[in-house]
């Protein structure tokens, strides 16, 4: 995947990094997939490009 | 020898009257008849209703003397009501039934998504009204009753088919003994086990959902309005969805899933069904409410067609042939539609005004129409009731979602029976004008109704035969036009003209219809006089024109009547 002009900064993604983590660890073993799912969707709204949203699948499914 | 029960189903607010059988004995010979129909369902009723208002007999074959069952289907769509209409049983159901058109969904006691079905002021017929199955069959039943045309045969079970050489030969077992009836076509018209279709040993295509959902009707008085009411993952029924309808006389449907791995059986204990009733009572605020039992049953949902309905001599319909998940309403709206379709398609080929492609169309067209509804269906099954782990964190998490986020709301939409439209029919008219419309039912759609005065509508007007709009102001129709129209007459093809526009009755006409505000005309999207529509007789519109004229006229009826 390419990077386009949308791309995260360097310390962007390294708040998101940390946020996700601490999110997870917050919410807890039982209910991380649930959460996880459901930041997705709002992210696959907010992406607004279902083809997009695509291609972010199969990279993630890539070498699991 | 066939026995059927005449003992009267126990139910709560309908009285079974139990019917006499017919028997060979006191009836003449059998000859072979135009059109044998197994089976006196929605489906089957409805063809016979529309075959001879085209002016075709039939025999109508059920195994049982009375009507079914438990209610089964209570919601009936306004296209359903379209087509009662049509063969003249709507004011019974309108009489008698309840209407609505809001839908509401909750999660955590919150309603998250609530649905407004459009109702505009030029529909006779509310988006849905609820009517207990057995009472709709009753009114069918006195409509086939009082034809000439229909033979009703009680306690008439089908227990042989064999396709012979251009007809099929049915074994038929009565309280007697066996007969044999032959038929130029048999409708199979026997129901979502169609004994039929397994004999002639014909597989159905598509997916069957394990989740299982338990019906019940009970009586009680709730003082709540007639809404679909839908809850998901309640305390009580931990993931699981839970549906909620007002019916006539005092009847209330719960519809609840089971848990996983519970079997139907003991879904059904009483002790356990009056648990969940309580629980679901207690959660919408009404524990301690006296409730009676009436019927109850248990589902899955399933999204199965055959490929093709039109086996030799033998044609499927309704539940014979696909089986729909009730989610959206759908089994016996659907059987409406495809008595509706087959009623005239079959009639016009057995009158000779079309050749066996008509009939191929019928089944193309039905199974394409079973195909989208398996589409969306599939949706909102998978959303109700999801099949695996991944669909149901999805699910989930929607419902967490909904709760702040609007934008996952609507995939609570239950996404109601409606008509398919044939867009893509072989009948449709090639050379006509439908892509320049702006406005209006396009090629395939039903047609939009038009209120024309307090109780009078476009729809009680149409149907059962061609029907031409022809928008105009003149005095007459035009001449040329005139002659195609007495030409497909001649040829025994009925053809009414409707003029609409035009202050006076206009000559050459069968009805006029003024529309001094032009407000039809908008509806319909047409700015000039000389504009057309023209509808089959099941009143999809199949060719549209801005300017009309005799030759584009003939080519239409030609497209729609190929040979
Ligand atoms: C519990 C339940 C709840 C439902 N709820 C809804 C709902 O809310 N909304 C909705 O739209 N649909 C609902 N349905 C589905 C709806 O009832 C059916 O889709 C509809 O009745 C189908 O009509 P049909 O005429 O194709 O078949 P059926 O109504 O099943 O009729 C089949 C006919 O064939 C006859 N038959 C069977 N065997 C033979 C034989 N050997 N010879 C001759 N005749 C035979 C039967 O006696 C019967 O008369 C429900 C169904 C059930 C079971």
């Amino acid at each position: 995947m390419t990077a386009t002009h949308k791309a995260l900064s360097l310390p962007g993604l390294e708040t998101a990094y940390d946020a996700l983590a601490t999110a997870i660890d917050e919410v807890g073993a039982g209910k991380t997939e649930l959460f996880l799912v459901k930041l997705a969707l709002l992210n696959a709204n907010a992406l607004g490009d279902p083809e997009q949203f695509q291609q972010h699948l199969q990279a993630a499914l890539k070498d699991l | 020898m066939h026995q059927p029960t005449t003992d009267p189903r126990p139910s709560i607010y309908y009285s079974y009257k139990v019917f006499q059988p017919w028997l060979p004995s006191a009836n003449p010979a059998q000859q072979k008849q135009p059109v044998v129909i197994a089976g006196s369902g929605p489906a089957g009723m409805v063809t016979a209703l529309e075959l001879a208002r085209h002016g075709v007999a039939s025999v109508v074959l059920t195994p049982e003397l009375q009507f079914s069952q438990g209610s089964r289907a209570i919601c009936f769509t306004r296209r359903s009501m379209e087509i009662l209409q049509q063969v003249g049983v709507a004011d019974r159901m309108t009489e008698g039934g309840l209407p609505w058109r809001f839908g509401n969904s909750f999660y955590r006691g919150q309603r998250v998504f609530r649905m407004e079905a459009p109702h505009d002021a030029d529909d006779r017929f509310f988006p849905i009204i609820n009517v207990q199955q057995q009472f709709m069959e009753e009114y069918l039943f006195d409509a086939c009753a009082a034809s000439p045309l229909i033979d009703f045969r009680w306690g008439n079970k089908v227990t042989q088919v064999t396709q012979k050489n251009g007809f099929a030969e049915v074994q038929v077992d009565t309280p007697e003994g066996e007969y044999t009836l032959q038929a130029d076509w048999l409708v199979a018209a026997d129901g979502g086990r169609s004994p039929i279709r397994t004999a002639l040993d014909l597989k159905l295509e598509g997916a069957s959902y394990e989740g299982f959902f338990v019906i019940a009707d009970i009586k009680i008085d709730l003082p709540l309005p007639t809404e679909r009411l839908a809850y998901f993952d309640p305390e009580w029924n931990p993931g699981n969805t839970i549906l909620m309808h007002r019916e006539p006389h005092g009847i209330w449907r719960v519809d609840y899933q089971l848990p996983e791995g519970e079997t139907p059986e003991e879904a059904l204990q009483p002790e356990s069904m009056k648990t969940r009733i309580n629980a679901q009572l207690k959660m919408i605020g009404h524990e301690g409410t006296p409730w009676q039992m009436d019927w109850s049953s248990v589902y899955s949902a399933r999204t199965l067609t055959l490929p093709d309905y039109v086996h030799g001599n033998v044609i499927f319909t309704g539940d014979a042939a696909h089986l729909l998940p009730i989610f959206g309403v759908r089994g016996a709206n659907t059987a409406f539609q495809d008595a509706q379709s087959l009623g005239w398609h079959l009639a016009f080929l057995l009158k000779g005004l079309a050749g066996p492609k008509l009939l191929a169309n019928h089944s193309t067209e039905r199974v394409g129409a079973a195909r989208e509804i398996i589409d969306e269906a599939g949706k909102s099954t998978r959303f109700m009731a999801p099949p695996s782990r991944g669909f149901r964190l999805l699910r989930d998490a929607v419902l967490s979602l909904s709760l702040s986020q609007a934008f996952v709301r609507p995939l609570y939409h239950w996404r109601t029976s409606r008509p398919h439209e044939y867009a893509g029919s072989m009948l449709n008219s090639a050379g006509d004008d439908n892509a320049l419309f702006r406005a209006g039912p396009a090629h395939g759609a039903p047609p939009q109704n038009i209120r024309l005065s307090a109780d009078d509508f476009l729809l009680d007007h149409l149907g059962g035969a061609f029907d031409l709009l022809y928008f105009t102001e003149a005095a007459a129709i035009p001449e040329p036009l005139q002659a195609v129209v007495a030409a497909t007459r001649q040829r025994g093809i009925p053809l009414r003209v409707v003029a609409v526009g035009a202050a006076h009755p206009v000559t050459g006409a069968d009805l006029t219809l003024a529309d001094a505000d032009g407000h039809f005309r908008h509806r319909y999207g047409v700015q000039a006089s000389g504009a057309g529509y023209l509808l089959r007789p099941d009143q999809h519109v199949c060719a549209r024109w801005l300017t009309l004229d005799a030759n584009r006229l003939q080519a239409a009826l030609n497209t729609a009547l190929p040979q």
